[in-house]
């Protein structure tokens, strides 16, 4: 094997693992670093301090869903509505998790799950999903650590010193994060034309339900699994895959 | 008030983990039917898909140089796939396209 970082650790290989998930962690850190330093100047302006803060962002680790939490927070929200709103906008964290336990070989036991459960976020999810064949939850635990580390520092920074960083470098720094989502959806679709296609679709449908008056309405919560559900479906139906995401002639139970 | 704070904060931190965990109490053997797996294949990508396009867009303090920043993804993705390569040159596409504008 080369020593290329192409070259993927074996499956008990530990240290490996946990290298490439470091290593694999560190461009997530830091566009995490420069979305919760946003998220710390919201809860700055919503009363939370900056241990509330990093509290937050230590329990939580979800964008869309901490901002949701300085709103409800903010507007003194009941516990029904607060429960009811964080269920809507985190439900795809379900969605997620449900494809990772098909990644984890059967022997990996109940604790292992419970704290890879705690690593699902959408940018850990796609590190994960994108590991060839089974899941070491040692690499996304790695990817995690600094991934955090990252989060909460930001969201802490965000709090005490809002101002500090120029736009332009924030601004620079925001797409960070769909940098490495197109890494990981764009390289499939140069081996397969069904994936190019896939990809393509799902971003018009998305480009769709924004722009469109009847869909706009929907929160982006609720478009993510919407479409995601409809999508996913439907290429499951016309073109069913083994593990490796070979097309099988015949619909046949695997093993 | 500061009280209520932590309490809210708990409150939602359980209700975050709770949706994540209970797959993996529940989906504990691998699923045998072919097209549930197929399913659970596809979601990833189009769940990245979806969160990538228009977001990217409207991400940075102008349009274009968000578009900068999908063209500039999509051909580093193409070139080479790695992560970090990937992140920095779409960073980098929105710094300098910011400069330009």
């Amino acid at each position: 094997m080369s020593k290329t970082k192409s070259a993927w650790p074996e499956y008990d290989d530990t240290k490996g693992w946990i290298i490439r998930g470091l290593q694999d962690g560190a461009p997530i850190a830091m566009g995490y670093f420069a979305v919760s330093f946003a998220l710390g100047i919201t809860a700055k302006e919503a009363g939370i301090n900056a241990l509330q803060g990093s509290l937050m962002s230590i329990g939580m680790v979800a964008s869309a869903g901490e901002y949701a939490a300085i709103m409800l927070i903010g507007a003194g929200a009941g516990i029904a509505e607060m429960i009811l709103t964080t269920l809507v906008i985190n439900l795809r964290y379900f969605l997620m998790s449900c494809s990772l336990t098909q990644k984890l070989r059967e022997d990996v036991p109940l604790w292992k799950r419970f704290v890879l459960a705690y690593c699902v976020t959408d940018e850990l999810f796609g590190i994960s999903s994108a590991v060839p064949g089974y899941l070491n939850p040692v690499f996304t635990w790695a990817a995690a650590f600094i991934s955090v580390v990252g989060w909460t520092l930001g969201t802490a920074l965000g709090v005490i010193a809002g101002n500090i960083l120029p736009d332009q470098l924030i601004s620079a720094l925001s797409v960070a994060l769909y940098g490495m989502f197109l890494a990981i959806i764009i390289p499939p679709s140069k081996k397969s034309r069904f994936m190019a296609g896939l990809v393509m679709v799902s971003m018009l449908s998305s480009w769709l339900f924004t722009a469109s008056p009847v869909f706009s309405g929907i929160s982006s919560g609720f478009r993510v699994i919407i479409l995601t559900i409809i999508i996913a479906g439907i290429a499951a139906v016309i073109r069913p895959v083994d593990d490796k995401g070979q097309p099988v002639k015949q619909v046949r139970k695997v093993r | 008030m500061t009280k209520n704070v932590y309490c809210s904060l708990l409150i939602i931190t359980l209700t975050i983990y709770a949706i994540r965990v209970l797959p993996f109490v529940f989906l504990r053997k691998e699923i045998t039917n072919v097209r549930i797996r197929s399913f659970l294949y596809y979601v990833p990508y189009v769940t990245l898909a979806v969160m990538t396009f228009p977001a990217i867009i409207s991400a940075t303090d102008s349009m274009w140089s968000g578009l900068a920043a999908l063209v500039v993804g999509i051909i580093v993705s193409l070139l080479s796939g790695d992560l970090f390569k990937v992140a920095v040159s779409s960073c980098i596409a929105v710094f300098l396209t910011e400069l330009i504008l």
